[in-house]
């Protein structure tokens, strides 16, 4: 054992430069957020909870054209169409299976009309298992409950697209 | 009627003492998890309450509701008894802490005799809870806590007759007035570092809290308790923790003595100076438990036979032959 390895084991050098270290970290900045009461900031991509948006007319803009229903890897879409009375194709049904998603994200890049999106909510948990099961209704209810967010958005992404 | 006011007396007095440690245990759990929260920069519990708080209040009401699980296989009545022990022995051991000249619940002239011996019985509860539990990490965290705690009470001895070398008794009281002009940690501060350190393995704080190491015996002793038991082990093991950092007050840095015998200091009562002293102490235990890697069984062996055993016992015989050179040995 040399001389200054001795000395720093006698006088524990180390361990009081650490308990400096602990002391001045003590008094910085927290770096956490109180979580249920403050949120993080969210990117405008950020893939949260889906949801069906309408054209500002009230109209779905979802064409039924199952893009999305291929494209999903984990198969958690289901779509049936049908034709309207107007003659335009439009979706009888339109399920995501909330527990198969991966919230990749695909759906979305997928949408010709920027019918699905995934928005910005990410505190939907649930109790029972059926409630994740979101049908066309939820959906669509979920697209008027935050449209105002989602359209601003894709609004701020659309030039990196 | 004589004795019954007797007893009732008697009874007030220990209450007055018990629930303010009871209560300060559970403040010091916070504290103890929002300082090693700030050191690593996360904000620790701060809902509950003003500051979070009541967080212990809520944690220990959790426990009452929680059921008590007894594993079938185990020794029922070693296996309740455990954690009554522990938690026993860490609360009555503060009958003999002076918070004043006078404010004692029982000043007895062996005093720190009675607080070494009741601090070594603590290992008994670990024992117990861990050999009743009839599994093998309980029993594993049991063995270890036994060698450990046994090891580093060789050296809290030896320190202990340092002090009382230049004190000259054992009564408690006596160790705080005579350090009126001068407290031990200066002129012991090796021993106070020392002592510092056994206390943190005496305890099962980190870095030597192998009896609970996580990740390899699950959670040592405690295992297999859960619920109102669970919770009691945990208050004796905070109770033990506060009580090794009234010890090191008392012993070195001069228990309800005020820092500076002028006019502001003298104001504040001895029993708040005795609280501020056992906070910054254990400010440090919890700092500690935030900055250092657990040791490895054989590094904490060595270090307590190797290193502190030998070490404070030069230190006494540097003492003992100081004061005898100097004529300093205490006369009573």
């Amino acid at each position: 054992m040399n001389i200054s390895r001795f000395f720093k084991t006698i006088f524990m050098t180390d361990f009081v430069g650490g308990l400096y270290m602990a002391l001045k970290e003590f008094f910085k900045p927290k770096k956490t957020i109180n979580y249920p009461f403050e949120k993080g900031k969210i990117s405008p991509r950020f893939r949260g909870e889906h949801a069906l948006r309408r054209y500002p007319n009230g109209e779905e803009r979802c064409i039924a054209c199952k893009l999305c229903e291929a494209v999903c890897p984990a198969q958690a879409i289901t779509i049936e169409s049908a034709q309207r009375v107007d003659g335009s194709r439009k979706t009888t049904r339109y399920d995501i299976d909330m527990m198969k998603c991966i919230y990749c994200g695909l759906c979305e890049e997928s949408c010709p009309v920027d019918a699905i999106v995934q928005g910005p909510n990410f505190e939907f948990s649930t109790e029972t298992r059926e409630e994740l099961y979101y049908t066309k209704e939820k959906l669509l209810d979920n697209g008027d409950r935050w449209e105002n967010i989602l359209d601003a958005n894709i609004k701020a992404d659309n030039i990196h697209r | 009627m004589d004795y019954l006011s007797i007893i009732f007396d008697q009874v007030y007095k220990i209450l007055f003492l018990l629930i303010p440690v009871l209560v300060s245990v559970a403040m010091i759990v916070w504290l103890d998890r929002r300082v090693w929260a700030f050191v690593q920069k996360r904000q620790g519990p701060n809902v509950v309450g003003p500051f979070g708080l009541l967080q212990s209040l809520a944690d220990a009401l959790k426990y009452i509701f929680k059921e008590m699980i007894i594993p079938s296989s185990s020794n029922k009545v070693i296996f309740i008894l455990a954690p009554i022990v522990t938690m026993t022995l860490a609360l009555i051991a503060w009958a003999v802490i002076p918070f004043g000249a006078t404010q004692v619940l029982a000043d007895i002239n062996v005093g720190i005799l009675y607080l070494f011996a009741v601090s070594s019985l603590g290992v008994y509860g670990i024992i117990m809870g861990g050999w009743a539990s009839n599994s093998k990490y309980p029993f594993l965290g049991a063995i270890r806590s036994a060698a450990q705690m046994v090891s580093y009470e060789v050296s809290i001895g030896v320190i202990i007759i340092n002090v009382l070398l230049c004190v000259g008794s054992l009564n408690l009281n006596d160790i705080v007035i005579a350090q009126k002009n001068l407290w031990f940690v200066i002129p012991l501060f090796p021993m106070f570092v020392i002592f510092f350190i056994s206390a943190l393995a005496e305890t099962n704080r980190p870095p030597f809290d192998l009896p609970e190491a996580e990740a390899e015996l699950v959670a040592g002793y405690q295992t297999e308790y859960s619920g109102m038991m669970y919770a009691m082990f945990w208050l004796g093991e905070y109770a033990n923790i506060l009580l090794m950092c009234a010890m090191g007050a008392v012993l070195f840095l001069g228990g309800w003595l005020s820092p500076l015998e002028i006019y502001p200091f003298t104001l504040v009562p001895g029993a708040i100076w005795l609280i501020l002293k056992i906070l910054l102490l254990f400010f440090l235990f919890a700092l500690v438990k935030a900055i250092v890697p657990r040791y490895r069984y054989d590094q904490l062996m060595r270090l307590g036979w190797k290193v502190f055993l030998p070490f404070s016992l030069i230190w006494v015989v540097l003492t003992a032959s100081f004061l005898f050179y100097f004529n300093l040995l205490p006369t009573n």
